[in-house]
């Protein structure tokens, strides 16, 4: 007689994988030439709770298959029940490498769909906080990617100058990393005093720190060796998998929000979009610094301009957005961070979805890294520079 | 019985080979506690400089300037819970740390601190102590196998197909050096350990500056092979922490974990020792040939006094800058009483020096030559630790297929290229 628990064991769908062949028996796999192994989610290099499932043959990568949501704490649907300004500090927990970036995107969103305009001065201090998290995210980038291929020092060394942009957000408004910077509709702190003091002496301290991790990295033998023609994208591909930020412009794109559709004050400023040629990692990487340099030229030319006036712009004190729908995106440090929301004349939106960078860029992984080596797949996880908490969201 | 501890005292061979069973057993026991403390000492300087290296201060709450930190590190492996993976083999699992543990130990037999100063001086020495060395691979592929899982695995191949490209490179380089041995009146050359080094005496070179630049390739592809060959940095293939996590000691944890530990600390010294010993004259002092007068030899036998009275100085001065805070009060007191043990050995080195000055034969004569070789000796195999930690702390990893070839076709060919011309050039001198 049958048990009533057997036959439950036997109705129990066997899980498939697309594009990986995962029927391999566990048993046959010191006989045969391919190897299944699991990367993360407890992995040091997936830079969070990134599972990668992979298929070897010896150590050349047969193919990929990402797991993802081992984060998720389903902000879209916790937008649906809040107020449009309860929401804002949600938006910092996603790519919290980046809060600011995260909040300027949800506030111009809520303020294109309400209609106002935030006053110069708080564009301006938005401009300059958000390029300085640029800086803080390309830093934490650089020091973890770094890392990955095996350089200690570097990570230590962008620690160490990421605190001063930190230490000018604190004094800013009081957090570290989930910033809550912004509102909708301008600023709510005005800058404290010394505030354009503390950018410049930080622009004039972190010149030559790039330099110095440039001395590191740049033309070290071994860092040549395993960045060029290493996770190769063309522009091509890079397009038909949306992908964007820096990993579009080093493969020869020249496309940046921030001057294709400037928001903010972006349009007030002289900078230049940092291009690549090959696309490889190397690219990147080269594509990466230099933005860090335009950034500190883009704070540069803020914090000499800054006009004087109100922070804040008209916003009715309860939010309420008439009907419609509105797609806002700007150029996160990631990527194209977008916000869709959708508004039905409640003090809630109806809908709101984010198009995350981190997210989109995630699916390039299996085309970069299929054909190369294990080493390669944690060059590339670091190139790509993903964040968990965005791509979970 | 006071005679019979003393005999040694007054002999010039190594206890090996005079038949000295007591003294030879004392050696072991001598180079087993020491080579165990060098690995805590350089754990701690590890942690230490690399800490330096990258702009913060490592270790500073188990005793002053974290001192204790490798003690507390130690007792915390022993005390942790022995896992075995229930998919393990149990045995092999078991033996593995051990073979590695044994292979990295067995060498310092040969290694010679000073011309009497060894275990044993065996006649194929450098061929023991590279067989023996190379054995050390066998622990990591075993461990790797045992432990069944993926990571492991991966790391085990690596590390033996690097292990076994880079001896090539390493051999031959080694080879080169012992070409240069037999460049003497009698045309012998020698595979002795201790021969070795007295060919460089009598020659009056380090064999780095031998056919200059010949020795110094050599050397550096020794240098990088032996890198390799203890898979460290930029050559952590088998660990390669960021890519499987752990490499070939994954699953391995607490006591087992710290013998892998253990060992590859003590192969480093060890490789290290060996291209101390062929190209940088082993135990001798600098200038042994251009500064030969006894007034020389005085200066010379006062640097180990001096150096740890620079030692003792240093902690001094730490002891000194220490806030004032009474929370800081045990760490000052610990701080001060090693800066005192420090000092107290260094007045004890310089008297041995003064009162060994002259050149009889006496036991305090003895003793005081002794410790210039063995310090000598620790001196410049320290240079090379503390290349290994530079290196780490400022060069990414290679991948694997480009450290296979850097391997076979950029090391291997130089390194054959420095063997032919050394033989050439040592036939024309000759």
């Amino acid at each position: 007689m049958s048990s009533p628990t057997n036959d439950h064991k036997n109705e129990v769908p066997k899980r498939s994988l697309s594009n990986l062949d995962l029927e391999t028996p566990d048993k046959t796999y010191l006989d045969s030439n391919e190897l299944i192994i699991n990367m993360g989610p407890q992995h040091p290099a997936t830079h969070g709770v990134l599972r990668v499932i992979l298929k070897l043959d010896g150590e050349r990568v047969l193919g990929t298959e990402c797991v993802i949501g081992y984060l998720h704490r389903g902000v879209e649907k916790i937008a649906e029940n809040r107020t449009y300004t309860m929401f804002n500090p949600y938006v910092d927990r996603m790519d919290y490498c980046a809060a600011v970036s995260n909040g300027l995107g949800y506030c111009e969103a809520v303020e294109k769909l309400l209609n106002v305009e935030a006053p110069p001065r708080a564009q301006y201090i938005r401009v300059i906080l958000t390029e300085l998290n640029r800086i803080a995210s390309h830093q934490l980038w650089l020091g973890t990617h770094a890392l990955d291929i095996g350089a200690m020092t570097p990570l230590f060394y962008t620690f160490r100058d990421r605190e001063e942009v930190l230490k000018i957000f604190e004094r800013y408004c009081g957090a570290r990393l989930t910033t809550h910077a912004f509102r909708i509709g301008g600023c709510q702190y005005e800058t404290y005093s010394g505030f354009e003091k503390d950018v410049t002496t930080f622009l004039t301290f972190f010149a030559p720190k790039i330099d110095e991790y440039e001395a590191l990295l740049t033309t070290n033998r071994i860092w040549l060796e395993r960045t060029k023609n290493v996770g190769v994208i063309s522009a091509a591909d890079c397009i038909a998998l949306g992908v964007t930020g820096p990993l579009l412009r080093a493969s020869g794109v020249k496309w940046d929000l921030r001057k294709a559709q400037p928001y903010a004050a972006y349009s007030k400023f002289d900078f230049e979009i940092p291009t690549g040629e090959n696309g490889d990692t190397y690219d990147r990487y080269i594509v990466r610094m230099m933005e860090m340099r335009q950034a500190m030229r883009i704070i540069e030319q803020a914090v000499n301009g800054i006009p004087e006036g109100p922070i804040m712009g008209k916003v009715p004190k309860v939010i309420k957005p008439p009907v419609g729908e509105i797609y806002h995106s700007i150029e996160a440090p990631k990527g194209e961070l977008g916000y869709f929301i959708v508004s039905d004349g409640s003090t809630q939106p109806y809908r709101l979805r984010v198009r995350p960078p981190s997210f989109v860029n995630l699916q390039a992984l299996d085309l970069m890294v299929r054909g190369l080596l294990v080493a390669d797949v944690i060059a590339v996880i670091g190139t790509l520079d993903i964040v968990l908490g965005e791509v979970d969201r | 019985m006071p005679n019979f501890v003393m005999s040694y005292l007054g002999s010039t061979v190594t206890p090996g080979e005079a038949g000295n069973q007591f003294w030879a057993l004392m050696y072991v026991l001598i180079i087993f506690a020491g080579v165990s403390t060098a690995v805590i000492c350089m754990n701690w300087l590890e942690r230490k400089a690399l800490a330096h290296f990258q702009v913060r201060l490592g270790p500073m709450r188990v005793g002053p300037h974290g001192l204790l930190q490798p003690i507390a590190d130690a007792l915390k492996l022993m005390l942790k819970e022995d896992i075995i993976p229930a998919q393990a083999d149990q045995f092999v699992f078991w033996v593995a740390p051990l073979i590695g543990l044994l292979a990295a130990f067995t060498v310092y037999t040969v290694i010679p601190f000073g011309p009497s100063q060894a275990v044993s001086d065996m006649n194929i020495g450098i061929l023991f102590m590279l067989g023996v060395s190379s054995l050390g691979v066998l622990g990591i592929v075993v461990a790797g196998w045992a432990s069944n899982s993926h990571y492991p695995l991966i790391g085990a191949l690596r590390s033996s197909a690097q292990m076994v490209s880079y001896e090539v490179a390493m051999g031959l380089a080694v080879v080169s050096a012992i070409l240069m041995t037999s460049l003497n009146a009698s045309g012998t050359g020698t595979l002795s350990m201790i021969g070795i080094v007295q060919a460089q005496q009598q020659q009056g070179i380090w064999f780095i500056f031998k056919f200059f630049p010949l020795g110094f390739i050599a050397l550096v592809i020794f240098a990088i092979a032996m890198v390799a060959e203890v898979n460290r940095a930029p050559f952590d293939m088998a660990e390669a922490e960021s890519e499987l996590t752990a490499g070939f000691h994954t699953e391995y944890s607490g006591l087992r974990w710290s013998l892998f530990m253990l060992a590859e600390y003590a192969a480093m010294i060890a490789v290290s020792s060996i291209a101390v010993t062929l190209w940088l004259g082993g135990w001798m002092r600098p200038f042994p040939n251009l500064l030969h007068a006894p007034a020389w030899d005085f200066i010379f036998s006062l640097f180990p006094g001096l150096t740890f009275a620079g030692l003792a100085a240093i902690a001094f001065i730490g002891t000194a800058r220490m806030p004032s805070d009474s929370f800081f009060k045990i760490q000052r007191i610990g701080l001060g009483v090693f800066a005192a043990l420090l000092g107290f050995i260094a007045l004890l080195l310089l008297v041995i020096a003064v009162a060994g000055r002259s050149a009889d034969a006496s036991v305090a004569a003895r003793f005081n030559q002794g410790i210039g070789y063995v310090y000598w000796f620790v001196l410049k195999v320290a240079v090379f630790m503390y290349l290994f930690i530079w290196y780490r702390a400022t060069w990414p990893r290679y991948r694997f297929d480009q450290l296979m070839r850097v391997g076979w076709k950029v090391l291997l060919p130089i390194s054959l290229g420095v063997l032919i011309l050394t033989a050439a050039v040592g036939v024309i001198v000759r």
